[in-house]
């Protein structure tokens, strides 16, 4: 089991189990170890840590009184939505609140003439697009996990999904937040217009992790449903024809809804697993999604064509009908599981790279596999530049998880060193602690600190997770010296 | 067109900075001077002059980015861009032949494509700036999909300058449409806006749309036949010369804007009825954004025009003042205890000596 990377000394405080009884329900108070082992980690399942307590209040005076007691008794607190982040973002605090959103699951209001909706931050991704729905609307945000993600654990990770390209990612879709402050303070941020007074704090909100406040409500854009949407799926040689063609397509103008790349043993998972028919002798596929107005639909449909082949392309399938367009995507929405299928477990890794990086970061990918034994198929937000390497191991072979873990750790840092970013959707979390300190240097790790203190003073929201602290990098930074120059030189290490 | 200059002036800057912090002295940070009839009075001791730091640090047509020194002039970077089809998505005004990028970030107003496509903060991709201690740092990068700390490059979007000095932009771009075309039919107001929510329901390819004086103007993006099934659903005429009407619009010299009387910004649930916010002593509106935003001129009562934009679910912007004294709480719609707060402790944890634009964006800020 990897050490929790937590730094803060411990302080249980046993007795605030039995305030929160004297405030909630005794149904939401959960202590005993069989109540709190659900609750042991989130989708990153490698790293578990039981609660103290787990607190599920149901209304927002509920939630207020919550945050008042941890703040007058220095207690953290850690807010979880439905528990499926990969980043670990979610995992709690032995002497910490695991603050659930879960009974938070209403959805408040549809308001189809403004094109919003207001939901409670326990609702499910996919059920704002099925309330939706009747209006002929929908919630455009989807990521793979959307049947069972919840949009409070959307919003503080900034979530994005195979249709970000077109849509962007959770904070071009939200209008409003209400939250609570770590002293029981409620606030909004946003308004149910475009644009509201003062500092962009919806911005800011969207994509903290937890850190700054909880989010108890949401105001969502929905976007009317796409008239029609089409899908091809395109089989090449090599990788560099494969990334060449999805230049091309940007390069004309088109802005796919979708756009994806695998690489072969990515495509042999997910062709073993589904049998969607994807093409398991191809060094690579595309699968390229066009929606909108019927009309624009098949003039795209046509040229991205026109272009896949330019580029190409051994073949290109337009699909028949939304039967089919459907299949197209089974294979890369079931691509984790597939894989999982493969191979006792695997570690799924999130990184964004400039797309011209693309063949030159999988090639180098594939040297880092060979050096450390384990093998990795490759899914790709192509249209965006969001790499999902998938590392493959066996946590029962001694030392494998440690070294998936390191092999991560390179490739993420590999991201970083062609211009791109730790982390594209899934957040930092616990996860990438380490290599926030190669991303940003010790000038930005404290502004951001800053801005944390701005919030949370006494550090009880989530602490230990997405910024790391300046003593952590220069201890990380003594074990990996990079290129020869020592990071954060100044810092003591002990 | 500006030539592209390069010229690299962040040491400079830092210095003019460093200088700035021990002498206590506040600092009016200009670009082009274009946005400076915007939000409070500067009230700061001395200009820092950011129009010397140009250049284009990375432009990749194929990458859908862009990476601009702040003291570009926006100009020369839709020139470049429109060089590769490619456009800004958010259309935003200049204001003056000598608006600079970092200027229409701080500032954060977008144009009449915002709804349709992206706000200036949208795409905001990440940037590079000092602080108010003078410290260089980027936030954010060059990629979309980026979620590694806190988002602190789009919170410099509408900032006015306050919490830091930007220095380098990275911002998305976007193709420009195969087509364009304008469509004009006479309309009430109360019909254009319900032909608006009717037409937002449907995904058509729509990039503009206003309402002005008995008239709907709706500009379309997109191929041929895109345009023409959408004529069909929309109906009007086209309109010959509609770019010119697009740029005055943004730029805001058609009529509407003439003369000293003030000009309010109320920005609003788009399907808002008219009669939300009819004034006493306001002409018609001007509305755009498919009804989310309305501009009013006359000398009107602020605290009414704040309480109505707030039950229509928005805001209310004194975006000039012409020839009337701003409120004394400014032409911002104060902040609610809590938030105001937070703003408090945000400009201290990035400017603790309050020595960027102080007043620009709150009085007390």
């Amino acid at each position: 089991m990897p050490r929790i990377p937590d730094e803060r000394p411990l302080r249980p405080k046993p007795a605030i189990i039995d305030r929160l009884r004297q405030l909630l329900p005794a149904a939401s108070v959960l202590s005993t170890p069989a109540e709190l082992a659900p609750y042991e980690c989130d989708g990153l399942s490698a790293f578990q840590q039981r609660p103290m307590v787990v607190a599920l209040p149901e209304t927002l005076e509920q939630v207020q009184a919550v945050l008042r007691l941890c703040h007058s008794e220095g207690v953290p607190v850690v807010a979880r939505g439905a528990g499926t982040g990969l980043s670990g973002g979610a995992l709690p605090l032995a002497d910490g609140v695991l603050l659930s959103l879960a009974k938070f699951n209403r959805i408040l209001a549809v308001d189809p003439d403004n094109r919003t909706a207001t939901v409670q931050p326990g609702v499910r991704n996919l059920a704002i697009s099925e309330a939706a729905a009747p209006h002929g609307l929908y919630y455009a945000p989807d990521p793979s996990s959307q049947i069972a993600c919840s949009i409070g654990g959307n919003v503080a990770e900034n979530s994005g999904g195979v249709h970000c390209l077109k849509y962007g990612l959770t904070v071009h879709n939200i209008l409003k937040l209400k939250l609570i402050g770590i002293d029981g303070e409620p606030f909004e941020v946003g308004a149910d217009a475009l644009d509201s007074p003062g500092l962009d704090l919806l911005a800011l909100m969207t994509g903290s992790e937890g850190m700054l406040a909880v989010i108890v409500e949401i105001t969502v854009k929905l976007l009317p449903k796409p008239e029609r949407a089409q899908a091809l799926l395109a089989a090449f040689d090599s990788v560099e024809q494969a990334g060449a063609a999805v230049a091309r397509i940007i390069a004309a103008g088109i802005v796919p809804a979708g756009l994806e790349m695998m690489d072969n043993p990515a495509i042999r998972a997910a062709e073993d697993f589904v049998h969607a028919g994807y093409p398991v002798d191809a060094a690579a596929i595309l699968i390229c999604e066009l929606d909108g107005f019927d009309a624009e639909v098949s003039f795209e449909v046509m040229r991205v064509r026109e272009l896949l082949l330019a580029e190409g392309a051994t073949d290109v399938r337009t699909a028949r009908d939304d039967a089919e367009r459907l299949r197209f995507w089974q294979g890369r929405k079931a691509a984790f599981p597939a894989v999982g299928r493969i191979s006792p477990d695997y570690y799924c890794m999130d990184g964004t790279i400039p797309r011209r990086e693309l063949p030159a970061v999988l090639n180098r990918i594939a040297e880092l596999s060979d050096e450390y034994g384990l093998r990795v198929a490759n899914v790709f937000h192509a249209g965006d530049g969001n790499l999902h390497p998938l590392i493959l191991y066996d946590a029962n072979v001694p030392g494998e998880l440690d070294k998936a873990e390191e092999l991560g750790g390179a490739i993420l840092e590999l991201c970083v060193d062609v211009g791109g970013t730790v982390t594209g959707e899934h957040g930092v979390g616990v996860e990438k602690l380490n290599q926030m300190c190669v991303q940003f240097d010790s000038d930005e790790l404290g502004q951001m600190h800053a801005v944390k203190a701005a919030f949370d003073p006494h550090g009880l929201l989530n602490p230990g997770k997405a910024v790391p602290t300046l003593h952590r990098c220069a201890e990380f930074g003594a074990m990996h010296v990079h290129h020869g120059q020592l990071k954060f030189p100044d810092l003591p290490r002990f | 067109m500006a030539e592209l200059v390069e010229h690299d002036s962040e040491a400079d800057l830092t210095e003019q900075m460093s200088a700035a912090r021990e002498a206590r002295t506040s600092l009016d940070i200009r670009g082009g001077g274009t946005k400076g009839f915007y939000g409070n009075p500067a009230r700061a001791a001395q200009v820092l002059d950011v129009s010397v730091h140009q250049g284009v640090v990375a432009y990749e047509p194929t990458e859908l980015a862009i990476t601009v020194r702040a003291g570009t002039p926006l100009a020369t970077v839709e020139a470049l861009l429109a060089q590769h089809d490619q456009e800004l998505p958010f259309e935003p005004p200049h204001f003056g032949p000598a608006a600079t990028v970092g200027g229409m970030v701080a500032a954060g107003l977008s144009g009449p494509r915002r709804p349709y496509a992206a706000s200036v903060r949208d795409a905001v991709l990440g940037v590079r700036l000092l602080n108010g201690e003078g410290k260089a740092m980027d936030f954010g990068g060059r990629v979309m999909k980026n979620v590694a700390g806190y988002d602190l490059s789009r919170l410099m979007a509408g900032s006015l300058g306050i919490l830091g000095v930007l220095l380098n932009v990275s911002l998305k771009v976007a193709p420009v449409p195969a087509g364009r075309m304008t469509l004009v039919q006479e309309q009430t107001l109360d019909g254009a806006l319900v032909l608006l929510k009717r037409w937002a329901r449907r995904a058509l390819p729509f990039t503009g749309t206003a309402w002005l004086d008995g008239k709907l103007y709706v500009r379309l993006g997109g191929s041929e036949e895109g345009l023409k099934q959408t004529h069909q659903i929309v109906g009007g005429l086209p309109m010959p010369d509609a770019d010119a009407f697009w740029t005055d619009l943004r730029e805001q010299r058609l009529a509407f804007f003439d003369g000293d009387a003030p000009l309010w910004r109320l920005s609003v649930r788009p399907a808002t009825p008219a009669t939300d916010l009819r004034i006493d002593g306001a002409g018609e509106p001007l509305v755009e954004w498919g009804g989310a935003l309305r501009w009013l001129r006359g000398e009107l009562p602020a605290e009414q025009l704040r309480d109505r934009a707030k039950t229509a679910g928005g805001h209310a912007t004194l975006f000039r003042p012409g020839r009337v004294e701003p409120p004394a709480d400014g032409v911002f719609t104060p902040l609610e205890p809590v938030v105001a707060r937070l703003h408090h402790n945000l400009k201290q944890a990035f400017d603790p000596a309050g020595i960027l634009n102080p007043g620009r964006l709150y009085p007390d800020l």
